[in-house]
């Protein structure tokens, strides 16, 4: 009998624990010790948590290695745990009817997973889990076989960008703050909503990334910038952290070098604007996170006047790989301009939602189709929005474009930190876009007038066209709007804020003249322009209908074809879902 | 209360804490940041309350009005949005029986929040109870949820 442990590991990133997760893991360990499972098979059992592995819409996942074979199980739930332990784990037959379909197979076959790999592998709470798949050698390696510029150096070469926003060079950022005669210096890492997985995941390749930033700028003092509701997240680096301090990786004279580092962390609080790095920096010195005139550049002049690096997690999480492996290495992946791979989180209509990596320069297709699975129901496509609320959307007469930087700047849109949301046919183009605009025009900080007023007033010409009072010249206002936002405000959010505007307008020109022209809402979206009635000859009188419509006013008898008053109507669309016999029309 | 609050400013002058920091002390403490408050720690730190209150009412976060005893949270970034977070969000303040703008329940047992985007975006729609995420929700899970709890809480002081 082999005398390897067997490993299961129960998957608790915000996904796994929202499907019950934790209580997978506890009836796990409590049937292992309560029954003795270890004694009875003469073989250590490691029940343990490990992040997201992206496939969220088959939550809780649970892998169990034994002897060396994984086998991968999806929707489990504490009562199955039983059957697991006692058939699996203890007669060594894996329970097909439960384990992963071959879309488990085909959404992790196309990924490129560098800083997601070992998210779902190791425990994110034992620093020993990570220095055992040759965690913090990278930062040895910089720090005593490197020089600060020797490190600069390689992540020049590895050509990655920051991965937040724009797209800047990370290695040239880090090259003008390490010039600077000043000091102290600062570096500042940004935990953003799409980087929770990565902190929940693996914490200690962000901590470790920082360490050796600060270490190539030559600061002594790194920040964790991350929004206090993010609980798990903030719990998880805060651990790493202890833990890393434990082992001497941060604190004063790391490895022995002379070099002294420590982490803080500062709590953010909900603002979009915050994404914006001397918005940011200004809600660490505990002020309103309004963007600063730039230059002075954060590089020369950023955090209390100093110069300082602010790059995103992922940026981070890459950095180790980029000096462990080499920066030649990490260039290999992705295409001319746009190096390495990129983290999506892949939302709304597509039917395997869940976080992906990609190689740089892939086409949507793959992505949608190939990661993705298709759209949900079988539904057509109908746009892509990628980027977050200021990034573009991408229709499907471009869905064989290559993912990178350059090809998403030439249709109007942006990387951005890497939220991509797939729309199908009932989704109104219009109704989305206002959608961002209000979502902009709330988060817009108000220092400057063009972002300020613009994000207003381009919100009320949507709110009018979705509403069907639109006219022909409110399309031309939005579009001179739109000019002059992105050419004269101050920082990258009023910049980009009508990006989605731009590229809906270009691509589905019709749907908005639909609404202004002919008063209608193609997708049967916005509720001003549309109508619910009964089809007759479907109708079967159940009385479903009349029981949820919230306003009374559908009325009608058993047995007798019923209808809708359009003056009590509400347009809610309780009876459109509720009827079994699709005899709710829209239009 | 005087004491609790001296315990507070204590700790940010060791801290050498920010503004942010402090204020968000205040809220953990007392579940929002009232004027009287804003008023102490004006004259205990010669700051002008005007600075405090630019802070405060900046960030959607900061509240002055008190707080309930659990906090729902809809998310209603776009992922949430095209998946019927605005349904949620109306279920929510029906079954809470929320109207006008307040966002509280008047026994202080539920706060309704929104938030712009929680990076849950691959199990949208997500609708936050205190600390736990409620995956791929609709309005019934949401009534249920919320009626739920309301039912275990009074259980609990049987």
């Amino acid at each position: 009998m082999s005398s390897l442990p067997i490993e299961i590991k129960v998957c608790l990133g915000t996904s796994g624990s929202a499907a019950g997760g934790e209580e997978v893991l506890r009836k796990f360990q409590h049937r292992i010790s309560e029954q003795g499972i270890e004694a009875q098979i003469g073989r250590r059992c490691t029940p343990k948590k490990v992040g997201c592995r992206g496939f969220c819409s088959r939550d809780v996942l649970v892998d169990v290695i034994r002897d060396g074979n994984k086998t991968t199980y999806q929707s489990v739930t504490p009562i199955m745990v039983e059957r697991i332990v006692q058939e699996h784990i203890v007669g060594g037959t894996a329970i097909d009817e439960w384990t992963v379909t071959d879309e488990y197979a085909s959404f992790h076959e196309k990924q490129y997973k560098i800083v997601l790999g070992p998210c779902g592998e190791i425990d994110p709470e034992n620093i020993d889990e990570y220095i055992a798949m040759q965690g913090y050698l990278a930062a040895r390696k910089a720090m005593t076989r490197m020089t600060p510029d020797d490190v600069i150096d390689e992540v020049v070469r590895s050509g990655l960008r920051g991965r937040g926003g724009s797209g800047f060079l990370t290695g040239e950022k880090w090259k003008v703050c390490r010039r600077e005669e000043q000091h102290p210096k600062y570096i500042i890492c940004n935990v953003g909503e799409v980087n929770r997985p990565l902190a929940e995941g693996n914490p200690h390749a962000i901590i470790e990334g920082l360490l050796i930033g600060g270490y190539a700028i030559c600061a002594s003092k790194g920040y964790l910038y991350i929004r206090e509701r993010y609980h798990r997240s903030v719990e998880r680096l805060r651990i790493a952290i202890e833990q890393a301090r434990d082992k001497g990786f941060i604190g004063p004279n790391v490895f022995g070098t002379g070099f002294d580092f420590e982490i803080e962390f500062s709590f953010g609080t909900e603002a979009f604007i915050c994404g914006e790095e001397t918005a940011l920096m200004e809600s660490i010195e505990g002020k309103r996170a309004m963007p600063r005139v730039r230059p002075p550049f954060p590089a020369v002049q950023g955090l209390w006047g100093k110069p300082t690096v602010i790059n995103n997690a992922e940026t981070f999480s890459n950095i180790p790989i980029i000096i462990g492996r080499g920066g030649a290495w990490f260039s290999s992946i992705g295409t001319k301009e746009s190096k390495g791979t990129k983290v999506f989180t892949l939302s709304g209509k597509v039917r395997n939602n869940g976080l992906v990596e990609i190689p740089m320069g892939m086409s949507f297709r793959d992505i949608v189709y190939g990661i993705g699975g298709g759209i949900e129901g079988d539904k057509a496509l109908k746009a892509i929005q990628v980027g977050g609320p200021s990034g573009g959307i991408i229709p499907t007469s471009m869905l064989d474009l290559g993912l990178d930087y350059e090809n998403l700047a030439k249709v109007g849109s942006i990387v951005g930190s890497g939220g991509m949301v797939v729309f199908d046919e009932d989704d109104c183009i219009v109704s989305v876009t206002k959608f961002y605009m209000e979502f902009l025009h709330r988060e817009s900080c108000g220092k400057c007038t063009p972002c300020r007023v613009g994000t207003k007033r381009m919100m009320e010409l949507l709110t009018k066209i979705t509403e069907g009072t639109g006219g022909d010249e409110d399309l031309r206002t939005l579009e001179r709007l739109s000019g002059v936002m992105a050419s004269t405000s101050l920082c990258g959010l009023g910049r980009s804020a009508p990006n989605p505007f731009l590229t809906s307008f270009n691509h589905f020109k019709e749907e908005y003249l639909a609404h202004i022209r002919e008063r209608k809402c193609p997708a049967g979206v916005c509720t001003a322009l549309i109508t619910f009635s009964v089809n007759e000859e479907r109708c079967k009188a159940c009385g479903i209908c009349k029981r949820v419509c919230p306003t009374k006013a559908i009325s009608g008898e058993p047995k007798k074809v019923h209808s809708i008053d359009p003056e009590r109507c509400v347009k809610c669309g309780a009876c459109f879902r509720a009827c079994k016999f699709k005899a709710i029309k829209k239009a | 209360m005087e004491k609790v609050l001296t315990k507070i400013l204590d700790q940010h002058r060791k801290e050498k804490g920010s503004l942010i920091a402090l204020l968000q002390r205040i809220q953990e403490t007392f579940g929002h940041i009232s004027e009287e408050n804003v008023a102490w720690f004006s004259r205990m730190l010669d700051i002008p309350e005007s600075r405090f209150f630019g802070v405060i009412t900046f960030y959607p976060k900061f509240r002055t009005k008190p707080v309930g005893k659990n906090t729902i949270t809809v998310c209603c970034g776009a992922a949430c949005h095209i998946k019927g977070a605005d349904k949620l969000l109306d279920t929510a303040r029906e079954a809470l029986g929320l109207s006008g703008d307040e966002d509280t329940t008047h026994d202080l047992g539920f706060t309704l929040q929104k938030a712009t985007c929680i990076g849950a975006c691959n199990i949208a729609p997500v609708v936050i109870l205190n600390k736990q995420v409620h995956a791929g929700m609709d309005p019934v899970k949401v009534t249920k949820l919320i009626k739920g709890y309301e039912r275990e809480e009074f259980l609990g002081y049987l």
